[in-house]
């Protein structure tokens, strides 16, 4: 996020020194500002255009977006970047299933049950759909006020679809409480949709337009007209298409800081294999928020790792629990190995063990979620703590071989380390593939 | 109101690389396939052009010792036999090349003689039309004679030999310059890795449009960010103008089969042939959403399922 200088502010500023909000200028008081130290309320003589100004140019260039209250919320948009290395991508995709009127209250019933029951635990983080999207197409508008009752009280968070104003009303009138997202605002019904979502606040999609010019202008006069939380639908009718309207949203919001596009996207996707690949594509390339009829959990799955991949800050790596892990069905004969809790380090360990198919006790040392040869140069993997891991995860009641394997790499700690544990020191190799020989030839 | 949307321009380009040469070129293939040769970023038409399809190769390996059960169930009895496998991946699967690992050559396993491994690729060759890929064992010694006997079964052929690595190049390399074929110059994970690897290899005199390189790619769920990262930035790299980053990606998929939670029994998380068939799919289409020029893959139903997903995003041509 591109912050105004302090000269960009201070020009904004009334410039009388009067010294009221503490500091002795205007300028003193306009770099404080710009470091975020003070608030801009501190200044009593502030004109309301400057003011609006300023908050215009420090507002994030994606604004951030809340559908859901207490504990079911949902975060969409506020991200910064084009590329997750460039920093990282803050929230991840919204998953949410689409229950349609058309297909029966019963259906929207099991859809609404299927969307909670769709969470995992995965690398000590839970993964889970988030969201269900009720709507109204060619079935009873009954049947879609039902379900947008049960909806409401499960713990997901609530899009309401339909194009009728009317009827979009009576489902609010139903649903207040959950705080639910607005599909959608079209050209079509614009200014009744807009006054609707204008009385309750709660966020409104705009979308159905023919081109990306019409959706700025849809966003703009919905802002005009004050809504403030919006989230924009481009066409993604092709994953060409979505590729190429995504691209341009988020570059000319987050390089361009274009108000119009400053806001979190949604693409609505049916169940073909096209769309299947598209909802890989939006958690990779930008969308906010997927909303899909169903896909089988065979593929919603491995989308959930994806996105968890994605989303991973790469300055904070993914960690495993420290611990003993049994890989396979380990007995007090069998062999010990230490690893760290990076969990890629982790995984690749455990796979390489897995391809020996001998059971193997495997102590996971924390390390802050380093790898073996950062975290012994870091001083974070040193012979004191692994004995430490040793003792607190009572090694001695699960494998009576007093023998311990370490990696290759840390060859260096195993004469303290036998001296710390009382244990056999056992180099393994420096490369985890070559595991499957080394345990063979251990028997 | 107008808006102008922003495109990009990139002063790099990625080279091309050609696999496989026709009777006209030298050799017996069906076509010569050509990789690379993109001016922006992956898939973005509307802003650059990229004269080549993204590639697959279907993987073939001459011993089931490391094929996990749920493939060699999905795929099949053509896994027992590397050339009917081979012949498999041309006329039923679609490949766009054949990349064959000659794992059996370890030393530590089936030890299989270098005369066995190049009776195998010669008749690879002549049972199949596609341009083809040959890997080693991983064994420096054992690849050092293999690769020279592969190179010369396959003269005129202009195969890739595979993998040049920083402590293991030379014997390979200089096996693929006597007979004109290209290598795979393998890095582990790492920007600074791979243009280190690809400088090697030119100053070894390799000339750049015989190299293809492997940034590592880590499957869905086991590291894949890292993979997903390194290559976009050394796509970026490449288009910003660095020509010893200009080379072609090559992202191998079929690690996707080594995920334990890919094909690990699991009623909460579906059928596990099927959820293997996603695994592989995803960390495909990742890989090429990233900014791979060319893709192996292994299982049938995930090159279809990629193919159909790519159509999509390729569009309109």
């Amino acid at each position: 996020m591109t912050m105004p200088t302090a000269m960009e502010i201070y020009k904004l500023l009334p410039k009388k020194n009067c010294g009221e909000c503490k500091f002795p200028t205007c300028l003193a008081f306009a770099m404080q500002l710009a470091n975020l130290k003070v608030a801009l309320e501190a200044c009593p003589y502030v004109s309301p255009e400057a003011k609006a100004t300023l908050e215009e140019s420090g507002a994030p260039p994606i604004r951030l977006v809340t559908i859901g209250g207490g504990g079911q919320s949902v975060k969409l948009g506020d991200e910064t970047q084009l590329f997750r290395h460039d920093k990282t991508f803050y929230h991840p995709t919204v998953l949410g299933l689409v229950a349609d009127d058309s297909e029966g209250l019963e259906a929207m019933k099991s859809r609404i049950e299927k969307a909670r029951s769709l969470s995992f635990e995965r690398v000590g983080q839970m993964v889970r759909v988030d969201a269900v999207a009720i709507r109204h197409s060619s079935g009873s508008t009954a049947d879609f006020l039902e379900a947008v009752k049960i909806a409401s009280a499960a713990p997901l968070a609530v899009t309401l679809m339909t194009e009728d104003s009317e009827l979009m009303g009576k489902a609010l009138s139903l649903s207040a409480s959950c705080k639910p997202l607005l599909y959608r605002a079209t050209p079509g019904n614009f200014d009744a949709m807009v006054a609707v979502a204008k009385a309750c606040g709660f966020p409104l999609v705009l979308g159905g337009s023919a081109s990306l010019e019409e959706l700025a202008q849809l966003a703009d006069r919905a802002k005009k007209a004050g809504v403030v939380d919006l989230v924009l639908e481009p066409d993604t009718s092709t994953a060409r298409e979505m590729l190429e309207n995504m691209t341009y949203l988020r570059r000319a919001a987050v390089k361009k800081k274009f108000r119009p596009f400053g806001y979190p996207t949604v693409a609505v996707l049916g169940n073909s294999l096209q769309d299947q690949a598209k909802l890989a594509l939006g958690v990779m390339k930008y969308s906010s928020m997927l909303l899909f009829n169903d896909e089988p959990v065979e593929y919603l799955y491995p989308l959930l790792a994806l996105r968890q991949n994605i989303f991973t800050d790469p300055q904070v790596p993914i960690q495993v629990k420290p611990g003993v892990y049994a890989v396979g069905q380990p007995t007090d004969k069998s062999p010990l190995l230490f690893t760290t809790n990076f969990s890629l380090t982790y995984f690749t360990v455990r796979a390489d063990i897995e391809k020996s198919k001998l059971p193997v006790w495997l102590l996971v040392v924390d390390t802050d979620g380093q790898s073996v040869m950062t975290a012994f140069a870091a001083g974070k993997l040193t012979p004191e703590s692994v004995a430490k891991a040793i003792e607190v995860e009572k090694i001695s009641e699960k494998s009576t071989r007093k023998e311990i394997v370490i990696p290759g790499q840390v060859s260096r700690m195993s004469g303290k380390l036998g001296e710390l544990t009382g244990m056999k020191v056992v180099v393994g190799p420096r490369e985890s593939s070559a595991l499957p020989k080394v345990l063979k030839s251990m028997g | 109101m107008t808006i102008e949307l922003p495109k990009e321009k990139f002063p790099g380009r990625i080279k091309e690389v050609a696999i496989g040469a026709t009777i006209e070129q030298g050799g017996t293939r069906g076509k010569r396939l050509v990789v690379g040769g993109s001016n922006g970023l992956p898939f973005h038409k509307f802003e650059s052009d990229a004269p080549n399809k993204l590639a697959i190769a279907m993987d073939v390996v001459d011993t089931i010792r490391v094929i996990p059960e749920q493939l060699i169930q999905s795929m099949g009895s053509v896994v027992n036999h590397p050339v009917e496998w081979a012949k498999a991946c041309e006329r039923d699967w679609g490949a766009d090349a054949c990349l064959l690992r000659l794992l059996s050559a370890n030393p530590e396993e089936e030890n299989r003689s270098i005369e066995e491994c190049a009776t195998l690729v010669k008749d690879v060759l002549k049972a199949t039309s596609l341009p083809l890929i040959v890997y080693g064992c991983g064994f420096e010694e054992k690849d050092a004679k293999l690769m020279e006997a592969v190179s010369n079964v396959s003269k005129g052929e202009r195969v890739l030999l595979g993998q040049a690595e920083e402590k293991a190049f030379k014997s390979i390399t200089a096996a693929a310059m006597a007979n004109g074929h290209g290598v795979v110059a393998f890095s582990n994970l790492d920007i600074n890795l791979a243009k280190q690897m690809n400088i090697l290899l030119l100053d070894f005199g390799m000339k750049p449009e015989n190299i293809i390189m492997d940034p590592l790619l880590a499957p869905l769920g086991m590291g894949l960010e890292y993979s997903y990262s390194v290559i976009e930035r050394l796509k970026l790299g490449a288009l910003m103008g660095d020509p010893v980053l200009q080379m072609p990606i090559i992202c191998d998929c079929s690690c996707a089969w080594t995920v334990p939670e890919a094909v690990e029994d699991d009623p909460r998380k579906g059928r596990p042939e099927l959820r293997g068939v996603s695994w592989e799919t995803i960390t495909a289409y990742s890989a090429a959403v990233a900014g791979a020029d060319m893709l192996i893959m292994r299982q049938p139903q995930s090159v279809t399922n990629l193919r159909a997903a790519l159509a999509d995003l390729t569009g309109r041509e």
